[in-house]
């Protein structure tokens, strides 16, 4: 199976949750925002300099900073 | 507006409405209660909670706004407030508004919220929306589903607070659509809390769930564990069962290897696996919120190629039409203004008053005021309209989203640039805006550097030097572009320079690293012409104005004595100005104009009357006309190109107006922070004054 960070996603490219590689507030954040194991994300646009991307994230699309996204690991594709 | 109020003997019912960011909730909120809290469209707009009241079906409701958040585990200071209020505030029914384009992320705070209350309500806002995207949502599945009444509704529309009293009538009329919807989590979970569950279903636990209580006794966060520590008393803590009941919790978590963090994975992905099954089941269609519209649309609005064009575009667009437009409404004000003191004048010398009053009343106070009046409304009536058309459309978040990068770079947070934006409105304004920013030390920055922007105060001044000194003052559309974009640049400069000095701030005073960042970038949405109109004219447009003429008024007054008080046989002001001179020639200034500024810390908005008045020396403000009578005064008094730039740019960058000085003092809390708020655009500008004025010494 092949992983990714979340930050490697390109726009256009759909995967699914499956670890959160951080501690503290920050993974409060995270899971606040919906990224919860087995969640679909797909990254659907960066901002001018490249960073942040936005992602859809449980219907909303929500900009994540390289180096906070870097620790959301994934797996490529999405369960149906 | 007057609006009835209950009687003392009557019955209010406390009603807290909850909701994610950027669902309307303010929206339907003011729809209801009639009030006029400012909506915005990005999160966090709401940061301490409004509240109103109104009335339904011969009842009386008092509603309280609570801050948008997605979840009530106190992650951030709204958080808090929002679970705080919930949990100690006794409000009798909670109504959790929904975006109905966004379900499943909505429905999480919801099980969070039915997790404290049974006693709630679910309103589903943005009915329209989701219509318009093909979503349908079964309402009454949801009902049966979650056990608590629900109700669809776009609060734009008009019968929105109709439904809204109904939900609100159904959710504390006793009226219950079955149990509402417990939450089970994973069985090692669900085994720690047993225990102590049952002690606390034993106990009086003034209005909080038994289960809840026992998560959050067994979690044991220290800020909230104080917190109902005061709620229920120490004797209620004490108790010895619920002491061993906890202590056996805690040996299960401990058996079952279950850290903390574990235990909140668990139950987060409980509540966010419910959620998503419960939207699977309701919401039929296409189930994006995010559509291929906002898609298309962000790919040129944040592209790499037209994101920041489009950006400068617009804005240099907004002072183009800002400055054509206000032109010729601001010299019929002017004429029906000074029409008018012709009247009072007459009136006042017809009562008797005496000459020393009516020349300190009309030519002080009034002229001044009617002098802000005229040369400031125009430009607001046209520039706030238009900057909340885009706040409406969802365009702002947009501005932050491409300005994060840089931003980072200078070690400060994204939505500094909302709170920019907001500072070209009012600085004061900017400043409060801050408060969306989580990080304190961000915060600060943000709020240090948001005089670098000029408000609505100082731009009118910098429209109308550019005009004289460097465009010309006769109309056409080519002079009014050139002046736009002459402004552009200079604003340019100010977020320029915003951007130096944060980056030089969190090198030295404020060091650190930046903080995470996550900002939503809400669906773009059709803008509400009748209430951005409404909303920018009478909230943000009269009140900027009416403020600018509470501090011209007694700065007329002052102003007039300064000028007609002679000691030595000249007047104070020019003694004053003579004082000063030194320090202003070699800012390229005259000590008239630095006077001047120092005389307008009540607001930037009277510094050129006030120069006009002391260069005519008579005591008596002009007439401010047309640009081509101040063109005059200037010139008569040496004023050259190099001495409008340095005015101009000294206008940029000076210490901020009273009023944003008392903010910074309330938001900050520290006396230190506000001298430096002052401190550094006065440096900055006095630095950059002295450089310009050389370098135009040496070459023109």
């Amino acid at each position: 199976m092949e992983f990714l960070h979340l930050n490697d996603m390109t726009p256009g490219r759909t995967a699914t949750v499956t670890e959160l590689k951080t501690q503290g507030s920050m993974r409060r954040r995270l899971l606040d925002i919906g990224l919860v194991p087995g969640t679909p994300v797909e990254c659907v646009g960066q901002s001018p300099g490249g960073d942040p991307k936005a992602y859809l994230i449980r219907g909303a699309a929500i900009a994540i900073r390289q180096e906070d996204a870097e620790s959301v690991i994934l797996r490529a594709g999405v369960d149906e | 507006m007057t609006r009835p109020a209950p009687a003392p003997a009557e019955e209010v019912i406390t009603v807290a409405m909850a909701g994610n960011p950027n669902v309307g909730k303010s929206t339907l909120f003011n729809a209801v209660t009639g009030m006029k809290q400012h909506t915005g469209n990005w999160p966090g707009k709401t940061v301490t909670g409004a509240e109103g009241r109104c009335r339904c079906h011969g009842k009386w409701y008092r509603l309280v706004d609570l801050p948008g958040t997605y979840s009530l585990m106190a992650h951030s200071a709204e958080e808090e407030v929002a679970r705080d209020f919930l949990c100690f505030g006794a409000p009798q029914a909670v109504c959790v508004v929904c975006d109905a384009t966004c379900l499943e992320r909505n429905l999480c705070l919801l099980l969070q919220t039915l997790e404290i209350t049974p006693q709630v309500g679910v309103c589903l806002n943005l009915m329209d929306e989701a219509e318009k995207r093909h979503l349908h949502i079964d309402l009454p599945r949801l009902e049966a589903l979650t056990g608590v009444p629900v109700t669809g509704c776009a609060a734009r529309r008009k019968d929105a607070p109709q439904k809204l009293c109904a939900l609100l009538e159904r959710i504390t009329g006793g009226e219950t659509s079955g149990e509402p919807i417990v939450l089970r989590y994973p069985e090692e979970i669900e085994h720690a809390i047993a225990p102590v569950w049952r002690v606390l279903r034993q106990k009086d636990c003034r209005g909080l769930s038994p289960r809840w209580l026992a998560m959050r006794l067994i979690e044991g966060e220290p800020g909230l564990t104080e917190a109902l520590n005061r709620h229920l008393g120490e004797a209620f803590m004490r108790d010895a069962g619920l002491f061993a009941a906890l202590a056996k919790a805690e040996a299960t978590l401990a058996a079952g290897n279950i850290t903390p963090e574990k235990w909140q994975d668990a139950i987060v992905t409980t509540l966010a696996g419910a959620a998503a099954r419960l939207a699977a089941a309701v919401v039929t269609g296409d189930e994006k919120s995010y559509s291929a519209g906002d898609r298309r649309r962000d790919a040129v609005l944040t592209g790499r190629r037209w994101g920041y064009p489009i950006m400068l575009g617009l804005l240099a667009f907004i002072f183009w039409l800002t400055i054509s437009g206000a032109n010729l409404p601001s010299f019929l004000l002017a004429g029906a203004l000074f029409r008018l003191q012709e009247t009072l004048s007459g009136g006042l010398l017809g009562l008797g008053c005496p000459l020393w009053l009516h020349d300190a009343l009309i030519l002080g106070v009034y002229r001044v005021a009617a002098w802000v009046v005229s040369v400031m409304l125009p430009p607001m009536a046209i520039f706030f309209p238009l900057f909340t058309l885009l706040e409406d459309m969802g365009y702002l978040p947009r501005v932050a989203y491409n300005l994060d990068r840089p931003l980072k770079r200078c070690g400060a947070c994204g939505k500094q640039a909302l709170t920019i934006c907001m500072g070209f409105g009012c600085n004061a304004a900017g400043v409060v805006g801050c408060r969306i920013i989580d990080s304190p030390r961000e915060r600060l920055l943000a709020i240090l550097t948001n005089s670098f922007v000029p408000c609505n105060g100082r731009f009118p001044t910098l429209v109308n030097l550019i005009l004289i000194f460097f465009v010309g003052t006769a109309a056409g559309a080519e002079r009014s572009l050139l002046s736009a974009l002459m402004l552009t640049g200079l604003i340019l400069l100010g977020v320029g320079v915003t951007f130096g000095v944060t980056r030089l701030l969190s090198r030295t005073v404020l060091r650190g690293v930046p903080s995470s960042f996550t900002l939503e970038l809400p669906p773009y949405r059709r803008p509400q012409w009748g209430q951005v109109i409404v909303r920018s004219v009478f909230d943000r447009t009269l009140f900027v104005l009416g403020r600018a003429v509470t501090a011209a008024a007694p700065a007329g007054l002052l102003l007039w004595l300064l000028a007609n008080v002679t000691v030595g046989g000249s007047s104070i002001l020019a003694h004053c100005a003579g004082f000063l001179e030194p320090l202003g020639r070699l800012m390229g200034l005259d000590g008239v104009i630095l006077l001047a500024f120092l005389l307008g810390l009540p607001a930037n908005e009277i510094v050129v009357p006030i120069m006009l008045m002391s260069y005519l020396s008579q005591g008596v403000l002009q007439q401010p006309g047309s640009p081509a009578e101040m063109q005059g005064v200037f010139l008569a008094n040496g004023w050259t190109p190099g001495t409008a730039l340095c005015v101009m740019l000294f206008m940029l960058m000076h210490w901020p107006c009273a009023t944003t000085l008392m903010t910074i003092r309330k938001e900050t809390g520290s006396a230190k922070w506000t001298v430096l708020a002052a401190v550094l655009p006065t440096l900055c500008g006095i630095t950059a004054c002295i450089i310009v004025n050389g370098l135009y010494q040496l070459f023109v």
